[in-house]
């Protein structure tokens, strides 16, 4: 099984090149302050939005600041952001997929209506209300966007608990006198992480992308912290004079995100062939 | 037909308490409260004038009764006045912006509609060929598009390098001056770049869904036995494969609602569009409790509608809806 899945993997490539560029993400962020030319936050008044130059590969900004350097401290943030947030949101999607689709009746009605009504929300207007009332900051951040994106992976861990409570593992567990937390969390649990999995890959590229919209309209991470949205934002407001500011961050967020995605679908087709369209 | 229509509208209740519900924590449980705002920009003011502006807005009542309050007034759309110095009542502030919103998303829906349907059944048809390869890019490429950024550099293409298109607003300065034709033009214009944007999302989105719903019904049955009795190819694809293939569409519609509701904060920001979404920016960066709760509301209230529209379509065109 574990064989079939590598096998099948390394065949498809577009799923190794979105490994591939997820890994060297990581390899960039944890090696941000040697690999980054110039301090991201130096102040150089005298090479204020310099295009781009074999000095500053990407230029700099309104400050004077190497917007290369202020990109890779930026994968740091996106990161963070993409991990926390989606793991948040796993916890609560699976804490109440399991609870809804073990017991079934009153509790799992209650809990889907639930989830029915937070995706009648806008999640970006939700996300908005919440962060703006806080104060923006990288954490809050991270927890709304989590609190805001657990309804899919209930519904899925639901529908895998549905069909897995019949089997006979189950009932042998409840043969021996394994409690419901033993039987939902050591037994169910670890079958349905499958399409958890691919749910929080395709879940870490979603929060990327709306940290940096927040960030971009100012209600993100805050200046002087680099984040790619924040760069964006710089990028507008010398959209006329300074196309490089508007251009790489962009690029990163776009390759990063597509990286995911492309990682995301390949393990999915990989796990279950099946599911191929 | 009525009897669906009357269970579907019964199902709505629980989940408009929900919102209702939602909204008004959301507001409640975030700490810093209006008065915060007036008395650090006058930081005079005394506790005596804070505990009167708390009497004024009614925050100084329990949760509970400050929602049912809430909830009493919003069955007549009062929903209270904005916090801003001119103290309108929200209502009055959303109705003049909802139209431009709702005019864009429509017509970026259409433009989805339009775009997506023929470019998924024709990658399905034409499986594996040079157009769905390039069609799969293209789908790959929008899922990850950051599209603030694309409205970036479609602002520089088209309104700095190239200046065809206006980059703010919905009218040109000089709007009143034009003849009444080319105030049209004009509006157009200013309307390209906001609906192309807020369109590009669900573009992707919807051709793949399309592709693989066509694929899907191609493998039937009656595909084959159409192809059995001799119909020539373009009346198996176009007449029975492709009407099977557009109904879960109709659903589809439904669900990106939201999502297009959410993008017009970003695409009125952006492009100064003096739209709802705008008007929610604008509210949330200056505490303006009433109309953030408002919009809330109203935008979990679309969704509610366009979902209710999307499945009594569906119930309309597909008898099977109806019966189970």
């Amino acid at each position: 099984m574990k064989g079939d899945f590598w096998y099948r993997f390394l065949r498809n490539r577009l799923a190794v090149a979105g490994g591939v560029v997820v890994v060297s993400l990581f390899v960039v962020s944890i090696l941000a302050p040697w690999i980054a030319p110039y301090d991201p936050n130096e102040i150089n008044i005298d090479r204020v939005l310099e295009p781009p130059s074999p000095e500053h590969l990407f230029g700099t900004d309104q400050l004077g600041r190497d917007v290369l350097s202020r990109i890779i401290w930026g994968s740091r943030i996106s990161l963070k952001v993409g991990f926390v947030a989606t793991g948040i949101a796993i916890v609560i999607g699976a804490v109440l997929g399991a609870v809804a689709g073990y017991y079934g009746r009153w509790v799992d009605s209650v809990i889907m209506r639930f989830v029915d009504v937070m995706l009648c929300f806008p999640s970006f207007f939700l996300i908005l209300a919440v962060i703006a009332l806080l104060e923006p900051s990288i954490w809050n951040i991270m927890i709304v966007i989590g609190l805001t994106g657990w309804m899919g992976i209930t519904r899925l861990v639901r529908a895998d608990f549905i069909s897995l409570k019949e089997r006979d593992f189950v009932q042998a567990a409840r043969v021996i006198g394994a409690r419901d937390s033993t039987i939902i969390f050591r037994h169910i649990l670890p079958n349905a992480m499958a399409s958890v999995l691919v749910a929080a890959t395709l879940g870490v590229a979603g929060a990327i992308l709306t940290e940096s919209a927040l960030s971009f309209l100012g209600i993100g991470v805050q200046p002087p912290t680099p984040s790619w949205g924040n760069i964006l934002t710089a990028g507008k407001d010398n959209i006329d004079i300074a196309w490089w500011l508007s251009l790489y961050p962009g690029m990163a967020i776009l390759v990063t995100v597509l990286g995911y995605n492309l990682l995301g679908e390949g393990i999915r087709d990989s796990l279950d062939p099946r599911l191929r369209e | 037909m009525a009897v669906y229509v009357l269970k579907r509208l019964l199902t709505m209740i629980p989940l408009l308490i929900g919102i209702t519900i939602i909204c008004f924590l959301v507001m409640h449980l975030a700490p810093g409260s209006p008065t915060d705002l007036h008395t650090e920009l006058t930081p005079h003011a005394s506790p005596e004038a804070r505990e009167r502006l708390m009497e004024l807005y009614g925050l100084d009542k329990p949760l509970h009764e400050q929602y049912l309050l809430w909830l009493k007034k919003l069955a007549s759309l009062d929903l209270g006045n904005s916090f801003s110095p001119d103290g309108r009542p929200v209502w009055d502030k959303i109705a003049e912006r909802l139209p431009i919103t709702i005019t864009i998303n429509v017509l970026s829906m259409i433009l989805i509609i339009v775009v997506s349907i023929p470019l998924g059944v024709l990658s399905a048809v034409y499986r594996n060929s040079l157009f769905d390869k390039v069609t799969a890019v293209f789908v790959f490429i929008g899922f990850a598009m950051p599209t603030f950024w694309l409205a970036l550099l479609l602002m520089i293409l088209f309104g700095i390098n190239l200046g065809w298109l206006p980059i703010s607003g919905i009218r040109s300065l000089n709007y009143e001056y034009f003849p009444t034709w080319y105030q049209h033009v004009d509006l157009v214009k200013h309307l390209v770049l906001p609906v192309l944007l807020s369109a590009f999302g669900g573009l992707a989105g919807m051709s793949r869904y399309m592709r693989s719903n066509m694929l899907e019904v191609i493998k039937q049955d009656y595909i084959t036995t159409a192809r059995a009795k001799g119909l020539s190819e373009s009346t198996v694809i176009f007449k029975h494969a492709l009407r099977n293939a557009l109904l879960p569409v109709i659903t589809i519609l439904g669900l990106s609602v939201p999502a297009l509701i959410g993008g017009s904060v970003i695409f009125e920001t952006i492009f100064a569009v003096p739209g709802m979404g705008q008007l929610f920016y604008l509210s949330v960066m200056s505490r303006d409790y009433p109309v953030v709760m408002g919009i809330l509301f109203i935008g979990a209230l679309l969704t509610l509608l366009g979902n209710l529209l999307a499945d009594v379509s569906y119930a309309a065109a597909d008898p099977r809806i109806r019966v189970s």
